[in-house]
């Protein structure tokens, strides 16, 4: 029970902090200008792709399926390299992760709430995200089920989460790449996990590999929900059901596996006197 | 030459040293600064493969991937670099230091210049070998003197915002973040900026890069670029040609005019803003 509780003293701090962090840096006005031209201009990049090859530009039947997945996935950017990269902004350039971690509150628990502080701001930028194609794309959601949604939406969140905290992890141990360890396993999670083409141009390996990502059936399953149809026909055999249970399951494997990493990596850190380094990398 | 000379010469080659013998140092670098574009580039090259794209819109995609190499180059290491010299304590030390700002300055630039070069030109090759993307130049010496031009106005927009951000703290960071995405759209980095318009794509000139790529991609798809083409390549040579030198005047201006702001304000040696 103390431990819960310790936990939940960490989320909380974490997630005040992690806004504070996030926000307060500008005026609102500035900051949420910011939040906004960010993540249009990403999706505006594929809305020119199309607009200069694709057959029927944005009528194209997959730009409304690639423009959901591209939107989504501002979710997996900000969730991972947002709590690996708190690991290294705490110890590298504000040296308060020592500190963090002799308060009485537990660093998973702190560490998953800067994690939600980055969700917070990802969930303004994909409502923004997705109000700007509803009105000036034209992407029209023709079936939605929030029966598949939600479930889906939130089993997915917390397998990011999670696999965020195992970066975190990693982060506790390295200096050098810290910085760039959540941005290259999100950047690979875009290529592998068809969030804005179809797996099956990739080489064969690289599919396999996809498969086996959690972000590849969340992906489709918000699809499914929101438009009614996925964008990989190798995952047309699952059901609904069948997509949900895979998430469900990745959910378990990713507490399972964060919480067995972070604390081993926690132990290391702590025995090789890593949590104050500080290597001005 | 003159003793001064000598030490803003010295002050250029000191100050370059590490950028250059940091690639060569630490070769771990190298895989993450060329991986990780890497993924992006090869998953816009299967956007444009999705949507049926001829193949010369894969030579776009990995073409603009190694530029992206320098801008972000100029973002984090040029634009930025002031910020991290100020949150490191380095920053009283260059001030302090009895050479030239603008030597300091043009010192980062050719050493990150030159490293940064390595990652793009790998970014080219494996984006080449992967894609098979053909690359055939028509004009040689015309196409790397666009390429040297954008380069000499691009990092003078470097330095011109390392200047600026001398008075910034988490600002510069956020700032340099903001710079990523829209910038790789108004410049048109993976598709022709023309498709923008023309007055848009008038204003994203002011960032070198714009003119830079539309340029090198006529002289590498002459046809294809018939249809997209934004200015002809000699206006876009000489518009860069302009831009060098409005950079680099300007730099040396802002330079000396935030550096003494930075002084009254006391925001030197502000660190953990």
């Amino acid at each position: 029970m103390k431990r819960l509780r310790e936990a939940w003293q960490g989320f909380k701090a974490g997630t005040w902090l992690g806004w504070q962090i996030e926000s307060n840096w500008t005026e609102p006005f500035l900051f949420a200008i910011y939040s906004v031209i960010k993540p249009v201009a990403g999706v505006l990049i594929l809305v020119f792709m199309y607009l200069v090859v694709a057959r029927g530009g944005l009528e194209n039947p997959l730009f409304p399926r690639v423009f959901l997945g591209t939107t989504f996935y501002l979710y997996v950017v900000n969730v991972l390299s947002g709590i690996s990269w708190a690991v290294q902004d705490d110890r590298e350039h504000y040296g308060m992760l020592k500190y963090v971690y002799m308060a009485p509150m537990h660093l998973y628990g702190y560490l998953l709430g800067r994690g939600m502080a980055k969700t917070l701001i990802a969930s303004v930028s994909v409502l923004i995200t997705l109000a700007f194609g509803i009105v000036f794309l034209g992407v029209r959601f023709s079936s939605v089920n929030p029966g598949l949604f939600f479930p889906a939406f939130f089993l997915g969140l917390t397998a990011l989460a999670f696999f965020g905290i195992l970066l975190a992890g990693v982060s506790l141990l390295i200096a050098r790449h810290g910085w760039v360890v959540g941005e290259v396993v999100a950047g690979g999670f875009y290529l592998l996990c068809g969030a804005a083409f179809p797996l099956s141009l990739l080489p064969g390996p690289l599919r396999a590999l996809g498969l086996g990502l959690p972000p590849t059936y969340w992906f489709e399953a918000l699809r499914r929900a929101l438009l009614g149809q996925g964008l990989n026909p190798e995952l047309e055999v699952l059901s609904d059901s069948a997509l949900l249970l895979i998430l469900a399951g990745a959910s378990f494997l990713g507490i399972v596996l964060s919480v067995g990493v972070f604390r081993l990596s926690e132990r290391i850190a702590v025995r090789r006197g890593l949590l104050d380094m500080q290597t001005m990398y | 030459m003159s003793p001064s000379w000598k030490v803003f010469l010295r002050t250029v080659a000191g100050r370059a040293y590490p950028r250059f013998i940091g690639v060569w140092r630490e070769k771990s670098w190298l895989i993450f600064d060329v991986f990780f574009p890497l993924l992006q580039v090869s998953a816009y090259v299967y956007i444009y493969r999705a949507i049926g794209a001829p193949s010369e819109f894969a030579g776009f995609a990995v073409l603009g991937g190694a530029m992206i190499a320098y801008w972000m180059n100029v973002l984090w290491s040029m634009a930025s670099q002031f910020y991290w010299e100020k949150e490191t304590g380095n920053l009283q030390l260059y001030l302090i230091a009895p050479t030239s700002r603008m030597a300091i300055l043009l010192g980062m630039a050719l050493g990150g210049l030159t490293a940064t070069t390595v990652r793009a030109a790998a970014i080219i090759l494996a984006g080449a070998l992967l894609f098979r993307v053909p690359l055939e130049v028509s004009d040689g010496a015309l196409f790397f003197g666009v390429f040297i031009l954008t380069l000499i106005a691009l990092y003078g927009l470097g330095m011109l915002l390392s200047s600026l951000f001398l008075l910034w703290g988490r600002e510069a960071w956020h700032l340099s973040n903001l710079f990523q995405e829209p910038v790789y759209l108004f410049s048109g980095f993976y598709f022709p900026v023309r498709a923008l318009g023309f007055w848009a794509a008038a204003l994203a000139s002011v960032i070198p890069i714009t003119l830079g790529l539309d340029a090198m991609r006529q002289l590498l798809y002459p046809r294809l670029m018939e249809n997209f083409r934004f200015l002809r390549v000699e206006v876009e040579l000489l518009l860069l040609v302009m831009l060098s030198g409005v950079f680099l005047a300007l730099a040396r201006l802002a330079l000396h005019f935030f550096e003494g702001l930075a002084r009254r304000e006391g925001r030197l040696t502000l660190r953990g803003q």
